[in-house]
């Protein structure tokens, strides 16, 4: 078995007294679609902002071998590690493609003086990023919208510009947080298609947090559950989902019968 | 040939205020919040070239010091009191930087040499009249408009093309999604503090020879905040044509209108654009359509 792409060992954060995740430990290997699931409030975005070292946690999260700690937030994506939010996070006063463009950002090597005199190697560099772009766009159907503004556009084609704008960094690890939530199922079943495509066509493994049980079983190579900040259970969807611990997570203690 | 006069003081008036407009500009395009001391920043800034000048050093070399002065000055502000408030609402920036402009203000009454006197900063082209055609224009104000449309093009380009300048817009825009496109907001926010200081500092030491140095002279800053306004306020050319639209209006009405209206003139105008256009003549969302 190849090694692991992302290993996050003993992992906890707090918030002054209340535990959201509390030693959470699991492995993504290369390749794969690896996703959190558990009830509201079980820590599985917490888990992503924690890898995205935007809120402080004890625990060694490291990718590819590498140790994160102490790395600053923006260094992240250097690493070739891109996120989508569960509440869209876009730069609403730019057009779709400005907000790719935006995603190529850390692929940048020209200069101030070459970007400002606009000399051949900017132009070059102008170009590649456009042609990546470009592709994105194709492979996402967003050719209809590439010119208009995000804050016009309806929720579910702002998901999928959020997904345009993380693939625009070329990322290798992939984060997802509720790719489904707030899409109809039709959007949903899009969805499903692309995550599909991007493990397998584009070879970048996904990390997902995801609520839609049909969603997850669909794509996902293995599945962590989670309940109050704590592991209850690893596996493959079907394995996890008949879980005892999960199905009491749902649905509640079997007390009553 | 009166008006026209009169229409070529009120336009280098104008480039003044655009000047100044130029600092509020900067730092709502890069953070999207107001900075209201920024005419306190370009009093210091004209502060620091008055006190170079005095110990002897000649105006060309007092500018760049102020400006570096200023800029270091711009750093600190950030560092110390808007970065423990990164995040909040823009309102709470907004409260701080008003702050700032009275501690600043306060201060510099405190500094042995400053005080609350009025200090004439001796430039070399201080007097001199340029004229044309029967028109007459101070020296003092050309060398103004040159700089205010010199470092308003090369901030332009800035903005318009380099990796920094479309990262500190896009930053502004979503703090959050900046940093995970590999953005370092902190670092820019700072830098973009130090560049605001910095063009205050111009803005102060040329407009010394006009206006004299004074605790008081960054009030003008209220006459430039309308012209950003015109202008619409994300917009760096908007600023110039704001502060010309402004400064015009105000000196055609203090010659033709009864007294008063000349210091109101400015926000009447602003009055009618917002409700004619609100977002300004050069607003963000009109000129980023399609």
């Amino acid at each position: 078995m190849s090694a692991p792409m992302l290993k996050v060992e003993h992992l906890s954060v707090a918030f002054g007294g209340v535990k959201a995740v509390s030693d959470v430990s699991f492995e993504v290997r290369p390749g794969e679609v690896f996703t959190l699931i558990g009830p509201n409030g079980a820590g599985k975005t917490t888990i992503f902002n924690a890898i995205s070292l935007i809120v402080p946690a004890t625990g060694r999260i490291s990718y590819e071998g590498r140790d994160l700690a102490g790395l600053a937030p923006h260094q992240v994506a250097k690493l070739g590690i891109a996120r989508t939010f569960q509440n869209i996070e876009l730069f609403e006063h730019a057009t779709v493609l400005q907000n790719l463009l935006i995603g190529r950002h850390v692929h940048r090597r020209t200069n101030l003086a070459a970007e400002l005199l606009f000399l051949p190697s900017a132009r070059r560099e102008e170009h590649e990023f456009r042609e990546a772009v470009e592709k994105v766009i194709d492979f996402l159907d967003l050719a209809h919208y590439r010119d208009q503004m995000v804050a016009g556009l309806p929720y579910g084609v702002r998901k999928v510009v959020e997904l345009a704008r993380a693939l625009s960094t070329e990322p290798r690890l992939l984060l997802l947080d509720e790719p489904s939530s707030g899409l109809n199922v039709e959007e949903t079943d899009d969805m499903a298609f692309w995550i599909h495509d991007i493990q397998n066509d584009l070879g970048i493994t996904v990390l997902m947090v995801e609520h839609d049980m049909g969603l997850v079983s669909r794509v996902s190579t293995r599945v962590l559950a989670l309940n109050q900040g704590e592991t209850i259970a690893e596996g493959t969807p079907a394995e996890v989902q008949s879980h005892p611990a999960v199905v009491e997570a749902y649905l509640g203690t079997a007390e009553a019968t | 040939m009166q008006v026209l006069q009169v229409v070529i003081s009120g336009i280098s008036q104008g480039l003044i205020y655009g000047l100044i407009a130029l600092g509020f500009v900067l730092i709502y395009k890069a953070t999207e919040t107001v900075n209201f001391a920024q005419g306190e920043l370009m009093m210091l800034g004209a502060f620091l070239g008055l006190t170079a000048v005095t110990f002897g050093m000649p105006f060309w070399a007092a500018l760049p010091l102020a400006f570096a002065g200023m800029w270091v000055i711009g750093i600190l502000l950030e560092r110390v009191v808007l970065r423990p408030i990164l995040g909040q609402p823009a309102f709470t920036v907004v409260m701080v930087t008003i702050g700032v402009g009275f501690v600043a203000r306060g201060v510099v009454t405190m500094i042995p040499g400053w005080g609350t006197d009025t200090h004439a900063l001796a430039a070399p082209f201080k007097g001199e009249l340029v004229r044309a055609g029967g028109l007459v224009v101070g020296m003092e104000h050309i060398v103004v408009i040159a700089a205010t449309i010199a470092l308003s093009t090369a901030l332009y380009l800035f903005f318009r093309f380099t990796r920094v300048g479309v990262a500190m817009q896009a930053a502004s825009q979503n703090q959050l999604a900046a940093y995970y496109m590999g953005i370092p907001v902190r670092r820019l926010n700072s830098l973009i503090w130090g560049i605001s200081a910095g063009v205050a500092a111009l803005a102060g030491v040329l407009l010394a020879p006009i206006t004299f140095v004074h605790v008081n002279m960054g009030f003008i800053g209220l006459k430039a905040f309308p012209a950003a306004v015109i202008g619409g306020f994300g917009s760096l050319p908007g600023a110039l044509v704001g502060g010309v639209i402004i400064g015009v209006v105000e000196s055609l009405s203090g010659v033709y209108l009864p007294e008063g209206f000349k210091d109101i003139a400015a926000y009447i105008l602003v009055l009618v654009v917002l409700v004619v256009k609100p977002t300004g003549i050069f607003g963000e969302t009109a000129s980023k359509k399609v």
